[in-house]
């Protein structure tokens, strides 16, 4: 069995997360937000503030050193608020002192004179024209555009018998990693910084750091401490912090350390984009898909952020695993003055597959035809070509074959029978069950350049010391990369001595989003294991067949042979072009399907989920009984997606700071659970593996909408499908029947 | 006032009204009680006081007597062994992200302490104020099952 190589230390509670690092002489600072989310800053009167005791210093925009303004694709984020707050988590100063509870007090003496500005709080609205700027520099609130133009929608619509419009919506969605994001600061006597905190993607968190300190990147050194969950939700905003935290201690000279408290923390913090989907399709008499119309409109909140990408890829992946012969998609994000969005697990995924997934048996349903025959007669197939016009022939299109097996697995047939289609056993209550399916592309496509590194030393002693650009991500990245390096060269796993990323060290190998860190961060191990071996192979064959590891590395030692390899990894080509929306958009796909079966309690519109069931074609489990904790985590997030999570905003502020009122799934709600592992290997991956952690997020949404429509008879469009809502639809129908 | 943690014998300085968790992690630096919430709802500051799962964030220095047995997760592995619900939840693979962990293994610790045999609904309702975002509970459940076999041979 494999073990994860972080699992003592976190398991006894010596793992050392961003709280838990305590220095002499350090300082504590709180964060201040907006005190309207759309407002002219008037002024700022710190004098009450600055005289509680213990109190440091109170920083506002004016003592940023370098740029203003960062982020990732776009810089229109403010590391302070100058001038105009846009959401109601913009921080308009940061106060530090001796102590939390002083820099809480004089948080509160902070008194900002401000003019609410007319606020947008629904993309509809910002869309109008004439509607006031967000960004008063850009032509208008649309942040970005991606269309796709595949064929003849119209000549497609007249080909077909039936021409069906739906409308889809999903939610505000909070990551709710455990941790709220943290970090200390030191000013180094150099003048470089170093902060060591809890982020997803150090590099993001030097670039932000070195542009908002103005110093040279190599004077940013940052380096990874324990994280307590990402999901994608700690990249801008830890970053950010961590870029406040640098320019105090610089002013200070004192090691600076910020904590969130929860409500800090999800009052900042980007959530998932919320969407609006408008499908047309059109379908013949005989179940098949002539052409598709996709108009997709999300939220961004106050800032770009990754809004580019996470519309782009539900663009790329807007059909689903069918083919569609005629296809016209246009996806919006845009402005408004609600908190910002970004990358979230499933990057864009779990909205569309929602609405996908929805809509496909939608449609079934109004040709009275099965579901699964419907999908089964337009699923992609092995060299298929796509809305994009990418043809599918370099990796096993294995749609059908996870569908197959999820469903044997589910004794699907013989459920579906049983499902209860709107009419209640005698207990008033109603049985159902539902399936999603997807491809995704793999790693970020299009989206940037794909490229990782990795490090080998080895020490005179044979010991290997392993050192990956792509961080730990709690998915046990760590454990899979000793695994393939101790393999590939051949030697026990516990002799891999496995390094933090430190961004002074390894180069920057493009943020471990999108699934890809076992893929490219195997790939450069690889390649560097490659490298060590050439060394090592000359000398081995001198000092005989026989020679151990150990004796091989010693005798390169002493010829002044070092032992030492970066392998890289640079991402096959991928090709994109903007105005048609045609091109290889991912190097490659993966596959999946989920199931499920509930229970909906007729009287309150409760819904019990009885089993979940997940198969996933990874190309390669490394892990296996990793990957399927990835399956399990996933579909329990994608149950909550489904059915209960939702930040509340009100007049642009979130009413639901805290798990007392944003509720997350319990252990007393998660069904028994069973994750098929497919394997089909990629010729891209090491050892053929690709991808699992986003795909496992995608899915559930779609599912239990399903699920519910085959229980209830009812069909619920928009997530998060809540007991009230299921209760009122039920009632209504009732006293309509009545 | 003086506090007993892990069977030793500490002295906090701090106010009567500080919270033990503020204590533990700040004065004393037990940091293996994690603080995801302050407000008694997430479990990962979960402690033993007495024997009974006690949320660090909601107990006040008052509500405690110098007499009081607390155990945190610093306490279970003893002399160097790991606790065998510590070795199952790697076995398992339990652990993720780890940060709600030393809440669900104190928080197993008391269920297997009064109920040996548990069945998984009774697994399920005994961990329902210890949240996991990582792992989808189910190799959690795995590990304490694990462990109550092993614990009953
Ligand atoms: S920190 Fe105490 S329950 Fe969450
Ligand atoms: S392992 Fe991350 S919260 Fe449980």
């Amino acid at each position: 069995m494999v073990r994860r190589i972080d699992a003592i230390e976190k398991v006894t509670g010596a793992a050392i997360y961003a709280e838990d690092i305590f220095l002499p002489d350090m300082i504590y600072a709180v964060p201040l937000f907006a005190p309207h989310p759309h407002a002219k800053i008037i002024s700022i009167d710190t004098a009450k503030a600055k005289v509680v005791r213990g109190v440091v210093g109170i920083f506002t925009a004016s003592d940023v050193p370098g740029e203003l303004r960062t982020g990732g694709v776009v810089q229109d984020h403010y590391i302070f608020a100058k001038d105009v707050t846009r959401y109601s988590g913009d921080v308009v100063a940061m106060i530090a002192a001796e102590t939390l509870e002083a820099a809480r007090e004089a948080r509160d003496k902070v008194d900002i004179k401000f003019e609410p500005l007319p606020a947008l709080f629904s993309p509809v609205d910002a869309m109008k024209p004439g509607a006031p700027k967000i960004h008063p520099e850009r032509e208008n609130n649309i942040c970005c555009h991606y269309p796709v133009r595949h064929g003849d929608t119209d000549a497609g619509f007249k080909k077909s018998d039936k021409i069906i419009e739906r409308e889809y919506k999903t939610q505000h969605v909070e990551h709710a990693y455990l941790e709220p994001e943290g970090c200390v600061a030191i000013a180094n006597a150099d003048g470089s910084v170093t902060v060591r905190g809890g982020m997803q993607h150090p590099f993001t968190a030097q670039k932000f750091t070195a542009r908002a300190t103005g110093l040279p990147v190599n004077k940013v050194q940052i380096i990874q401490t324990t994280l307590g969950g990402g999901f994608g939700g700690k990249d801008d905003t830890i970053s950010i912090i961590c870029a406040r935290a640098a320019i105090i201690t610089l002013k200070t000279k004192r090691p600076v350390k910020i904590i969130y408290t929860r409500e800090e923390s999800v009052r900042e913090s980007y959530k998932r984009h919320p969407f609006h989907v408008k499908f047309k399709a059109g379908v013949t008499k005989d179940g098949k898909l002539q052409a598709l119309e996709a108009n997709i409109v999300a939220d961004a909140g106050a800032y770009c952020s990754t809004s580019p990408f996470v519309i782009w890829r539900p663009t790329v992946q807007c059909t689903g695993p069918y083919i569609y012969p005629n296809v016209k998609c246009d996806s919006y994000a845009v402005y408004t003055n609600n908190t910002f969005t970004g990358a979230m697990r499933g990057f864009g995924s779990p909205q569309i597959n929602f609405a996908i997934e929805s809509f496909i048996d939608e449609l079934a349903a109004e040709i009275n035809a099965d579901p699964i025959e419907f999908r089964r007669k337009n699923f992609f197939t092995q060299g298929c070509t796509t809305h994009t016009g990418q043809k599918f022939d370099n990796h096993k299109v294995a749609i059908a074959e996870v569908v197959n097996a999820a469903l044997e697995k589910f004794d699907w047939n013989e459920k579906f029978g049983k499902c209860s289609r709107g009419a209640p056993d005698a207990n008033g209550n109603y049985y159902g069950i539902g399936m999603a399916c997807s491809y995704r592309g793999v790693s970020l496509g299009h989206e940037g350049k794909d490229f990782c590194a990795a490090i080998i030393k080895i020490t005179p002693d044979a010991k290997v010391e392993l050192e990956v650009g792509v961080a730990e991500n709690c998915q046990g990245l760590k454990t899979v990369m000793a695994n393939i390096c101790a393999k590939e060269l051949g030697v026990e796993v516990e002799k891999i001595i496995y390094k933090d990323v430190d961004t002074l060290s390894v180069p920057d190998s493009c943020p471990t989003v999108a699934s890809r860190g076992t893929l490219v961060g195997g790939n450069a191990v690889i390649d560097a294991v490659r490298q060590i071996k050439e060394k090592m192979a000359p000398v081995a064959k001198n000092i005989g067949a026989h020679s151990s590891f150990e004796d091989i590395v010693s005798a390169c030692h002493s010829m002044n042979i070092e032992l030492h390899a970066l392998g890289t990894w640079q991402g096959p080509p991928v090709s994109w072009e903007e105005t048609t929306g045609q091109g290889n958009a991912y190097f490659t796909y993966v596959y999946g399907c989920q199931v499920v079966e509930l229970e909906v309690e007729g009287k309150s519109g409760k819904v019990r989920v009885k089993k979940m069931l997940g198969a996933h074609d990874m190309g390669k489990a490394i892990n296996p009984e990793m990957a399927k904790g990835q399956i399990f985590g996933g579909m329990v997030m994608g149950m909550g997606f489904g059915l209960k999570e939702e930040i509340i905003h009100k007049e642009g502020v979130i009413q639901n700071l805290n798990f007392d009122k944003y509720r997350i799934v319990t252990s007393a709600e998660v069904p028994e659970m069973e994750a098929l592992i497919v394997e089909n290997r990629d010729p891209a991956g090491p050892w053929g593996a690709k991808a699992l952690g986003e795909p496992v997020n995608e899915l559930m949404g779609g599912a239990i909408a399903n699920a519910l429509y085959y229980a209830t008879g009812v069909r619920f469009r928009e997530t998060p499908i809540k007991a009230e809502t299921i209760r009122t639809a039920l009632s209504l129908r009732r006293s309509i029947s009545d | 006032m003086k506090l007993y943690i892990n069977n030793i014998h500490y002295e906090s300085k701090a106010n009567a009204d500080e919270t033990l968790l503020n204590v533990l992690r700040n004065e004393l630096h037990l940091t293996g009680t994690k603080r995801g919430c302050d407000i008694g709802l997430c479990g990962t500051c979960t402690v033993l006081i007495n024997g009974q799962v006690k949320r660090a964030c909601k107990v006040k220095l008052s509500q405690l007597k110098e007499t009081d047995k607390i155990l945190t997760i610093e306490g279970m592995a003893a002399n160097g062994k790991l606790h065998p619900i510590q070795e199952a939840f790697i076995e398992a693979n339990a652990i993720q992200c780890g940060f709600c962990t030393p809440g669900m293994v104190l928080a197993t610790k008391v269920l297997l302490d009064k109920n040996p045999k548990p069945t998984r609904d009774e697994i399920k309702r005994a961990l329902q104020g210890n949240l996991c975002r990582c792992t989808g509970y189910q190799q959690i459940f795995d590990a304490v099952e694990l462990v109550a076999r092993k614990l009953n041979k």
